[in-house]
């Protein structure tokens, strides 16, 4: 019964405070430009706006157009409750795990290319087969990311996973290192950040994320960028919950336990933001092809990951 | 015999128009003009600007050997004249706008498409002799045919999503790469020569600071000069450096404002954060010395309508001294930032044979080793008088126009205070006597080198004004930069050009 309502809380707590994780990544970036900035309920209202605006749809745009925001929605939501986020006790986590996580961001990508292809505009069709060379690279390096983890900690489950890290078995790990290194590098892709995309630009022409979206108003736009938002915090949350699961709150924990778990992780995510906020301001963005290079070397610091927790054992 | 005659040698032969100031204005006829485009393809004489008046054609040239100026004119009774486009492609446009206004078309031009008409006027031909009839149904505007299976076209604007004015690019890509850009451009046509015909002086001189709004005291400055050129008169001393000072203001605003806008397109915007808070200082300043934060209409013809106070300078100083600490440490930022120079360095390359072949001015031909400078040549006052280098930079890329704006950011900001500490006192302006006459002037503005074009009426009025602006060669150069570069470095390459719609829409 408790996972259950742990379940259904979680559900509504990283829907809730993804647009406050980005107005943290927003303020933060505005103060180290010497700006003001505006408040970090921002998203919030911009959200709310958008719910209120009529939706234009392009006369070339077909049913895929209008029900790709949804898809896309309930993918990337879906795929945030798998991740644990203040406890690993929930009713939704043992049903699926990490790969399925990732189908369901692929999923959600699958649809928003289509959809950026589907009204027929020069810019939507650059959006997606740009998103689709990033994912081509991306999608593997993620999954090898998750191989490695797995085979350190011997299941595909988050919730084992971050219980696995905590019970101490873990030491310090070259291979959790590099993993984690590859898996940032994954989560600045996958997010659209810069140095690979630039959120907040208005040059169609250097957009990746945003080109497929172009086209999209009203609650439709609402929906992406609301998807957007929480894809960011769970790729946050995915950091802080197999990277740094201390504090998170296992399976038969008190209320103070639970308690100290949302209060750890809003930390965590807090800080997360600050930094990534901290590092776009301080780079600028890398040339469309690098971004392959990127991505490789994301890969290749997961495979090698994996290679060194072989050469560990064979030792 | 042929190319080692020089522009006078060759031109002073012909008829010398009486009452043109200050170079020679030279009446051939259409022989004499097909000989001339003849001695243009052997001969290193820059094409400076291209107009009409009436039913005759005007071309400004500079021998680059000796830094002389003329004027060729050329009448045509029957409605057109000989191209100058196989021997001078920067031609090419001015000739489209020349028969979009005129009516006078270029035998001989390949591109024969209109430039600034958009089929939208009612009428074709608003200044000619003779008005024609509005086009019958809409017009259809072919772009360059493109042949190629894997290539596709990208077609941007007119509308951006950035509040920048309107122009229409259509990419030819195989994948990311550009194979070609074509621009089309003329959507804020507003009719500035039709205008300016009948204006006194005073109202043509606001409409002239309004051309190009980032440039209005550039421009003021050569509608004042070319004014007084007319007229022969010369403003008193103090007017000269005045109009200096706001101009290096005005030229140190813009840069530093572009350094900021480039680094943002590569989203890097710290600098453009940083950039625009420069700015609005200098704004500020500007509102509070000279009462207008953009400095419109402080430049008149006979001098300057503002004074600098005892206090205002010591403002300046301040601010200089304020600047140059901040630019230098921005600098710095830039050079060391391996993300930042990776996206500008060796992306968007002018050739530097281009750059002359279009005589591209300003920071876009000096960043390609094409050293022209109007302040230096022909040069006009105070600048003579003043202790200023040019800097030039060879590599042509992104990189180097962001180094050309800031090393002249440096240039301009040691002229404010040379200025400042030298201006001669005396009366700031002098009445222009009611006088016919025809004036030309070049001055040089935050983008490269403007040329104003004047006739007067014997009472005073302006007959017609061509104000040619120096983004007319300077966007066909932007179409050649961005080839084989990708399509995603466009808007870093077109920062960095930061060509004028406005100024040349006219």
């Amino acid at each position: 019964m408790i996972s259950f309502l742990f379940g259904v809380f979680h559900t509504g707590l990283v829907l809730a405070a993804a647009p406050l994780v980005m107005g943290i990544v927003r303020l933060t970036k505005a103060r180290l430009q010497g700006r003001r900035g505006a408040s970090v309920l921002q998203p919030y209202r911009d959200l709310w706006r958008l719910l209120q605006k009529e939706s234009v749809v392009a006369d070339s745009a077909s049913w895929l157009f209008r029900i790709a925001p949804y898809l896309v929605f309930v993918s990337v939501w879906l795929a945030a409750t798998i991740m644990p986020t203040f406890t690993t006790d929930m009713l939704l986590t043992p049903a699926a795990d990490l790969i399925a996580l990732v189908a369901l961001l692929g999923t959600a990508r699958f649809f928003t290319a289509l959809a950026g292809l589907d009204a027929g505009t020069a810019f939507g069709g650059l959006g997606s087969s740009r998103e689709m060379f990033v994912a081509s690279i991306g999608e593997p390096a993620m999954l090898m990311v998750i191989f490695s983890l797995s085979l350190l900690t011997h299941t595909t489950s988050p919730a084992q996973m971050a219980a696995y890290v905590m019970s101490g078995h873990v030491g310090i790990e070259v291979s959790a290192g590099l993993a984690l290194a590859a898996m940032v590098m994954v989560a600045i892709a996958e997010n659209g950040r810069i140095p690979i995309d630039n959120p907040t630009t208005h040059l169609e022409l250097t957009m990746i994320h945003e080109a497929m979206v172009l086209e999209y108003s009203g609650r439709h736009l609402a929906l992406l960028e609301a998807a957007a938002m929480v894809r960011l915090l769970l790729f946050m949350s995915i950091i802080s919950c197999l990277f740094f699961p201390w504090g998170i709150a296992g399976p038969d924990s008190g209320l103070l336990e639970v308690l100290w778990g949302l209060a750890a992780w809003a930390l965590k995510v807090g800080l997360l933001a600050v930094v990534l906020g901290y590092f776009e301001t301080m780079l600028a963005k890398m040339r469309v092809f690098l971004i392959a290079d990127f991505l490789g070397g994301a890969l290749l610091l997961a495979l090698l990951a994996t290679i060194f927790l072989y050469v560990s054992e064979a030792v | 015999m042929l190319g080692n005659v020089t522009l006078m040698e060759y031109l002073g032969g012909g008829r010398a128009v009486a009452g043109h100031r200050p170079w020679p204005r030279y009446s051939l006829d259409e022989r004499g003009w097909r000989e001339m485009v003849h001695q243009l393809s052997v001969s290193d004489w820059t094409l400076l600007g291209l107009w009409a008046d009436g039913t005759e054609v005007h071309a400004a040239l500079r021998d680059e050997e000796n830094a002389a100026i003329a004027v060729a004119s050329v009448g045509c009774p029957d409605r057109r004249y000989p191209s100058l486009s196989g021997v001078r492609p920067a031609a090419i446009r001015l000739e489209r706008a020349i028969h979009d206004l005129y009516g006078l078309t270029a035998e001989g031009l390949e591109d024969q498409r209109p430039w600034l008409d958009h089929g939208r006027w009612g009428q074709s031909a608003p200044l000619a002799i003779v008005r024609g009839a509005p086009p019958s149904g809409p017009v259809v505007y072919p772009f360059l045919p493109v042949e190629g299976e894997s290539l596709h076209q990208i077609p941007v604007g007119p509308v951006h999503a950035g509040v920048i004015e309107p122009g229409h690019f259509r990419f030819t890509c195989a994948g990311e790469t550009v194979v070609r850009l074509e621009e089309r451009l003329g959507y804020t046509h507003k009719g500035v020569e039709g205008h300016m015909a009948g204006k006194s002086l005073i109202d043509a001189a606001r409409l002239a600071g309004r051309i190009s709004g980032d440039s209005t005291v550039a421009y003021a400055i050569a509608f004042a000069r070319a004014a007084e050129a007319a007229t022969g008169t010369e403003a008193p001393p103090r007017a000269h450096w005045m109009r200096a000072l706001m101009a290096e203001l005005e030229r140190v605003a813009n840069h530093i404002l572009d350094f900021g806008a480039i680094c943002n397109d590569a989203a890097f915007s710290f600098m453009l954060a940083q950039c625009t808070v420069l700015r609005e200082r200098i704004l500020s300043v500007n509102e509070l010395c000279f009462g207008h934060r953009l400095l419109m209409d402080t430049v008149i013809p006979g001098g300057v309508a503002v004074d600098v106070t005892r206090e205002g300078s010591s403002i300046l100083r301040g601010l200089v001294k304020e600047l140059r600490k901040r630019v230098r440490r921005l600098a710095d930022v830039y050079d060391d930032m391996p993300s930042l120079q990776d996206r500008t360095v060796g992306t968007g390359i002018v050739q530097s044979s281009l750059a002359h072949r279009f005589g591209a001015g300003g920071f876009v031909g000096r960043a390609a080793s094409q050293g022209g400078d109007a302040r230096k040549v022909p040069g006009y006052p105070p600048y003579d008088d003043l202790d200023f280098e040019v800097p030039v930079h060879p590599e042509g890329d992104v990189n180097a126009r962001i180094w050309q704006r800031l090393e002249e950011v440096t240039a301009s900001l040691a002229l404010i205070e040379q200025i400042l500490e030298r201006m001669p006192g005396g009366p700031l302006h002098k009445p222009i006597p009611t006088r016919g006459g025809e004036g030309m002037a070049l001055v040089e503005g935050f983008r490269g080198e403007i040329l104003l074009w004047l006739r007067l009426s014997e009472v005073g009025r302006v007959v017609r004004c061509h104000p040619r602006d120096p983004s007319w060669f300077q966007w066909p150069l932007l179409e050649a930069a961005i080839e084989g570069n990708i399509v995603a470095d466009f808007p870093l390459c077109n920062k960095s050009f930061n060509c004028s719609y406005s100024g040349v829409d006219l």
